[in-house]
């Protein structure tokens, strides 16, 4: 048994827990599952293999504020960066993990029920630490199911965090995304907020045969914000799962996505770029499980580190000896924009079928003096110059984002974060 | 437009260039030859303002202001102008994004509106087409899967579009084959006027019989050796740098 690292952490959040019990929804037995897991083994620590390059520590150093969310506690309509290419968009919002109705634009085409209704935990397995704190406290979230055959557009799903009255705030939304046989979706996800928070969402995903879904993440929380979130994905026959994910912002971030591709001739794209400075410490971990044959997964991810901060990238293959013709790519590459910026990169693969296509690569590079010099004798500003040569480094991973509104959010988040470089 | 004073410049402690002295006047080209390791590149550069290379003696005036005490980009607003001997590559960068970025940077500076996409790709479509260049070559990313001989002719696209007061170009010819000789000559003689002024870089004549200089200036182990009319370039075209260098010590 591993010794619990974060303890006190742990013992604060068991303690939230046994305050709120009888008042979170739903039966007990999940949460008490996930409570026992906790107590058995405290949050992760460093000596956990899966959490050798990001520390929890820091969030011991926090006290959250402990009653249940109160949609009460956040009347004012917060500000939705970046929307305009995404203006008239059916959108659901949550706030500090409630729904928020009064901000939602309902969408058609889909059958939605909240977690807070009528709670569910979609069954998986090998679920990680970042699933049990949210088992533990999760009060509200959407369950979102598109009817075979039905192509449900463009959906927002919002998620916005604050402290409480200036008191650090926890909070643990639960979705589950379900398209049955032949659906499509496209979700733009985006995780935002002010102030000090803790962010731990858990989204479930069920693909059925010929479904497809883009899920295109956009993560800007607060400057002094967490977030730790998983994603989990069930790929089924010929069914696509095409993720992007644009990591800026958060103090402390891990994001998970475990796709498993299940049925013959899936495909999974889990693409990424993590832009960060100062001190930020931003973690983007998958898990691709090869279980059927003939499927395809890709992972471009694109690292670009200023400052102090650290970014991590642990992308794990595995395939399983019935999952022949499989073809999978993995490439991650950073770019560090100063000689404090650190990366950690880990690929793992795990092979068990003799007739795989499987290829990796990382590297790590700074700024060409070259080009740089090229750009500015052209009469570009030495800093504009920077700004364009990251753009064209990140691009690789940012073209593989098709639809319009969301490269429009994309690339007007990234243009915000070089204005608040500047 | 131009003058350079005793200038020296070394790259760690190499001095490549030792004493050069060289005034180019409003309205004239001139053409620097040379052997290889006399320093043409480095001099090209060290007026560009690359930061490899250290100046230890000497100054250079560009239109009154002083050269060396400015940054690569504020000596391109000025109206400097380099033609790169090897243009750089730039994956994701897209040529004509790349183009209007610096023609609006330069704007900017000398406080001039910017100008806009639909207008920037009028102007950028027609000099293309004057260098016989396809126009999907501004779709393309800069100088990526570019021919030696389309890279140089982009150099040439973009010294149209921002209309420097001096050009130097750097080697410019090498790489080119008769056709695009004559293309790229054409491209430099449309921008000579009054209020422009070339320094035209090369190892052989060929391109002197399209773009002919008002003066030639020969450089040997980073000073300049010998001046003289566009017939000078003949001189050495027929003897050789080896002769020309030994008569003038």
């Amino acid at each position: 048994m591993n010794a619990p690292t974060s303890g006190t952490t742990a013992q604060a959040f068991l303690a939230r827990y046994a305050g709120l019990r009888g008042r979170l929804p739903g039966a007990e037995t999940e949460r008490e599952a996930a409570a026992d897991q906790l107590r058995d083994t405290g949050l992760p620590g460093p000596r956990d293999e899966a959490w050798k390059y990001t520390s929890l520590r820091p969030l011991a150093e926090l006290s959250f504020h402990e009653a249940l969310t109160d949609a009460g506690d956040h009347r004012a309509a917060p500000a939705l960066p970046y929307l305009a290419t995404l203006d008239t968009a059916p959108r659901l919002v949550f706030v500090e993990g409630r729904y928020r109705d009064d901000l939602s634009l309902a969408p058609e085409g889909v059958s939605l029920r909240f977690f807070a209704d009528a709670p569910y935990f979609a069954p998986r397995a090998d679920r990680g630490a970042i699933t049990t704190l949210n088992t533990l406290l999760a009060e509200d979230g959407v369950v979102l199911d598109v009817a075979a055959g039905v192509d449900a557009g463009t959906l927002l799903l919002i998620n916005i965090g604050a402290d409480l009255h200036g008191q650090p705030a926890a909070f643990h939304p639960r979705h589950a995304v379900r398209l049955a046989a032949g659906a499509s979706l496209t979700l733009v996800d985006i995780s935002a907020g002010s102030g000090t928070y803790l962010h731990n969402p858990v989204l479930d995903i069920d693909l059925a045969e010929d479904a497809k879904l883009a899920h295109l993440r956009l993560q800007i929380e607060a400057d002094e914000a967490f977030h730790l979130g998983a994603v989990y994905a069930e790929i089924g026959a010929r069914a696509s799962y095409d993720s992007f994910t644009l990591s800026l912002g958060g103090k402390l971030v891990r994001s998970e996505i475990h796709a498993r591709l299940t049925g013959v001739g899936g495909h999974a794209a889990l693409n990424a770029a993590q832009v960060l400075r100062g001190k930020q410490h931003g973690d983007f971990t998958t898990v691709v499980s090869h279980d059927a044959p003939a499927c395809a997964s890709r992972q471009t991810v694109k690292n670009v580190l200023d400052g102090q901060s650290r970014g991590v990238f642990q992308g794990k293959i595995e395939v399983a000896r019935a999952a022949q013709k499989t073809d999978g790519y993995q490439m991650n590459q950073a770019l560090l924009l100063s000689p404090l910026a650190e990366i950690d990169s880990k690929p793992q693969l795990e092979i068990y079928a003799d007739d795989v296509k499987c290829s990796h690569g990382a590297t790590v590079g700074e700024l060409d003096s070259e080009q740089l010099f090229y750009l500015t004798s052209r009469g570009i500003p030495r800093a504009e110059a920077r700004a364009m040569l990251v753009h064209a480094f990140l691009s690789e991973a940012l073209d593989l984002v098709t639809h319009d509104g969301a490269r429009g959010l994309f690339e007007a988040a990234l243009q915000g974060w070089w204005e608040q470089a500047a | 437009m131009l003058h350079i004073r005793n200038l020296h410049a070394s790259i760690g402690d190499k001095p490549i260039l030792r004493g050069i002295e060289l005034t180019v006047p409003d309205g004239e080209v001139h053409a620097i030859m040379g052997p290889n390791g006399s320093g043409k590149s480095t001099l090209s550069y060290v007026l560009s303002g690359r930061d490899d290379y250290t100046v230890t003696a000497g100054n250079v005036s560009f239109d009154s202001v002083d050269l060396l005490a400015m940054e690569p980009e504020q000596r391109a607003q000025a109206g400097l102008f380099l033609a790169f001997q090897a243009p750089v590559e730039l994956p994701g960068v897209g040529n004509a994004n790349f183009l209007r970025t610096a023609l609006n940077a330069q704007r900017r500076a000398r406080g001039e509106p910017e100008m806009d996409a639909a207008t920037f790709l009028k102007l950028a479509r027609a000099e293309a087409k004057r260098l016989h260049m396809p126009d999907d070559m501004l779709k393309r990313n800069v100088n990526v899967g570019f021919s030696g001989g389309e890279k140089k002719r982009n150099e040439v696209l973009q010294m149209a579009i921002l209309k420097p007061k001096l050009a130097i170009l750097d080697e410019t010819d090498s790489g080119l084959d008769i056709d695009a000789l004559r293309i790229v000559g054409d491209g430099v003689n449309a921008l000579r006027g009054p209020h422009f002024s070339a320094l035209v870089i090369t190892h052989h004549q060929r391109l002197l019989d399209h773009i002919v200089p008002d003066r030639v200036h020969v450089l040997a182990q980073g000073r300049i050796v010998r001046s003289g009319g566009p017939d000078l370039a003949r001189v050495l075209e027929a003897q050789g740098y080896a002769q020309v260098i030994a008569e003038a010590a």
